[in-house]
């Protein structure tokens, strides 16, 4: 709104307290990571290590925390990968090309977009036994990158759609085949994009929890959310080590929410799905 | 200009076989690898839902279902806890969605009446619960409820005790809600944002105060983003578990807390009871299935289809 309510100082320390709650976790987040004990948000003690003894040592017959946090990482990565490269493709051919169903397809994208994909999970529990994927990352990979295509390709459309087309169809005419023009010349103009659905991705990849709780039962291929949730389930947590273990799995989110505020807002406000 | 480029490339437009492959070839080979995935993960499932609803799958039939018409169906129908779960499922559904749209209008309004640097910190603050890892953030939720002299709320009440298990509906309301309601505060933001400066000036030399202008200016503009927050986010609750599970596990105690689709996640894969009763979880499933096919192709006649679709530029068939 261009013009402030005269006291908007007032507002601003009401919305601050407001928000006082989110700020006061990521506070106890911290100190509770790094100090022996905190009551309420006052730390007891002195800062200790013992918190982060996960580090070099397994807890409690869990695997060493490189294993979740390797797989955590190959499949956010390649989570990402699939999902950018397959919704591009689709994406762009429904912004650029004319076939027979095109609208229905389109409307099949849209359909799937609000469709709330978390109500399938036992079938693709079922299916990923059928074929074998059961307990593997491939498999987790695959539900995941799917469930999102969606979105993803609907995303990118709109920003290939966005995109000038004079020099893809200058391309053409000097006898570059489809394939080419979208890889060398479509593909590197809508780079906002990839960047926007990549980071999404990343981030939705990272966090997931629900897919490898239910498609993954060995340790071995277990993920850094698993892995957490293992501490928070014993009879008598460790609140100082769980939030050392949260602190470290959250840490590339953090640095990206302070480096990135802006675009990060940007992303998730272009109706990115909630 | 779509001719002219079809005039350009003649060679692909030969008759017979190379005509079809000219004009479905393209299309095909670009769009095989989503449709696959789409119908190996969105449309097999459905259908297979169906499936194992009218089956006795479960533990030990995995490999052999048989098929046993509307059997868990019935038993379904004839659960004691049914009712429980239904009224469990439209309180989590109606408070979490008040809570998501109210939070989130207020927050809009709010921060956009303040200057832009302000209004982004907050927003972005508010995003924070979004992007966090969901076990992370309910790992905060539980330590800040803990026994007093560890949580924060046991101290600041002076109330010593676990408050997710004393009062699991307000914990599970509430953890739910600082992560929904960023969505409607950004739409509605930006919404804010797109209302032209004139209607703001107008309201202003007309004498209108900041809750007039809010009232008779912003808020009918809110109209169309306000529904489809709501639309949205009925749905994705109505389907959504995850923070209910890790949080309360449904409990504590017998359902107090489970609703439609944890129940049908547990009945079907928690195995903890050794009981796993997969042809009903899936039956209950079928209905959030079937739900969500319902509504999602009713948004997609609200929020104007036409536009959508409308035909792509550059065309070479």
């Amino acid at each position: 709104m261009p013009l402030f309510p005269p006291r908007w100082r007032l507002v601003a320390i009401g919305l601050a307290l407001l928000s006082l709650p989110i700020a006061a976790g990521l506070i106890w987040l911290i100190l509770s990571g790094l100090f022996d004990r905190v009551h309420g948000l006052l730390p007891i003690g002195s800062p200790t290590l013992q918190n982060w003894r996960f580090l070099w040592e397994g807890i409690g017959g869990r695997p060493p925390v490189y294993v979740p946090l390797l797989n955590t990482a190959v499949f956010a990565v390649l989570v990402a990968a699939v999902e950018v490269i397959i919704a591009s493709m689709a994406a762009y051919a429904i912004s650029r090309m004319s076939f027979p169903g095109r609208a229905a397809y389109l409307g099949l994208v849209l359909v799937l977009h609000a469709f709330p994909a978390v109500s399938l999970i036992i079938a693709i529990f079922y299916i990923l036994r059928i074929l074998g994927l059961f307990d593997t990352l491939i498999g987790v990979i695959l539900v995941k990158a799917s469930l999102e295509l969606p979105l993803g390709i609907w995303l990118m459309k709109g920003f290939f759609d966005y995109l000038s087309w004079e020099m893809e169809m200058a391309a053409l005419v000097d006898g570059m085949s489809r394939w080419t023009v979208f890889w060398r010349v479509a593909f590197p103009l809508v780079r906002p994009g990839l960047l926007a659905l990549g980071t999404f991705a990343l981030l939705s990849a990272w966090g997931e929890f629900i897919l490898p709780f239910t498609l993954i039962v060995s340790s071995q291929r277990a993920m850094m959310a698993t892995y957490l949730q293992s501490f928070l389930t014993e009879a008598f947590a460790d609140y100082g080590v769980a939030a050392a273990v949260g602190l470290f799995y959250a840490l590339p989110v953090l640095v990206l929410f302070i480096l990135g505020q802006r675009y990060l807002l940007n992303i998730y406000g272009g109706g990115v799905k909630g | 200009m779509a001719r002219s480029v079809a005039a350009a490339v003649p060679q692909q437009r030969a008759a017979g076989v190379g005509g079809l492959i000219a004009r479905y070839g393209w299309p095909a080979v670009f769009l095989l690898p989503a449709t696959a995935l789409i119908f190996l993960f969105f449309l097999i499932p459905v259908v297979t839902t169906l499936y194992l609803s009218l089956t006795n799958i479960s533990i030990i039939t995995f490999r052999h279902p048989q098929w046993i018409g509307l059997a868990n169906y019935r038993a379904l129908l004839a659960d004691p806890f049914l009712p429980k779960i239904l009224i469990n499922t439209a309180r989590y559904v109606a408070f979490t969605l008040a809570f998501n749209v109210g939070m989130g209008l207020v927050l809009a309004l709010l921060s956009t009446s303040i200057k832009q640097r302000y209004g982004d910190q907050i927003r972005a603050l508010w995003l924070l619960p979004r992007i966090l890892p969901p076990v992370v953030y309910v790992v905060i939720w539980q330590g800040l409820t803990r026994e007093a002299p560890f949580g924060l709320i046991s101290d600041i009440t002076g109330v010593s005790g676990n408050w997710i298990f004393a009062r699991p509906w307000a914990a599970i309301i509430l953890a739910n809600g600082l992560v929904g309601a960023s969505f409607g505060m950004l739409i509605f933001t930006s919404a804010i944002r797109s209302i032209p400066n004139d209607l703001f000036y107008a309201a202003a030399v007309d004498g209108a105060t900041a809750a007039q202008t809010v009232r008779r200016v912003v808020l009918p503009m809110l109209k169309w983003p306000i529904m489809f927050v709501t639309a949205y986010q009925t749905l994705s609750l109505l389907t959504s578990f995850e923070y209910i599970l890790l949080l309360t596990d449904g409990g504590p105690g017998f359902y107090t807390t489970t609703v439609w689709s944890l129940h049908a996640y547990k009945l079907a894969l928690s195995n903890y009871s050794g009981n796993v009763q997969f042809g009903l979880g899936a039956a209950m499933a079928t209905f959030l299935v079937l739900i969500g096919i319902v509504v999602s192709v009713f948004y997609l006649r609200i929020f104007n289809y036409r536009a959508l679709v409308a035909e792509p530029k550059v065309e070479v068939n």
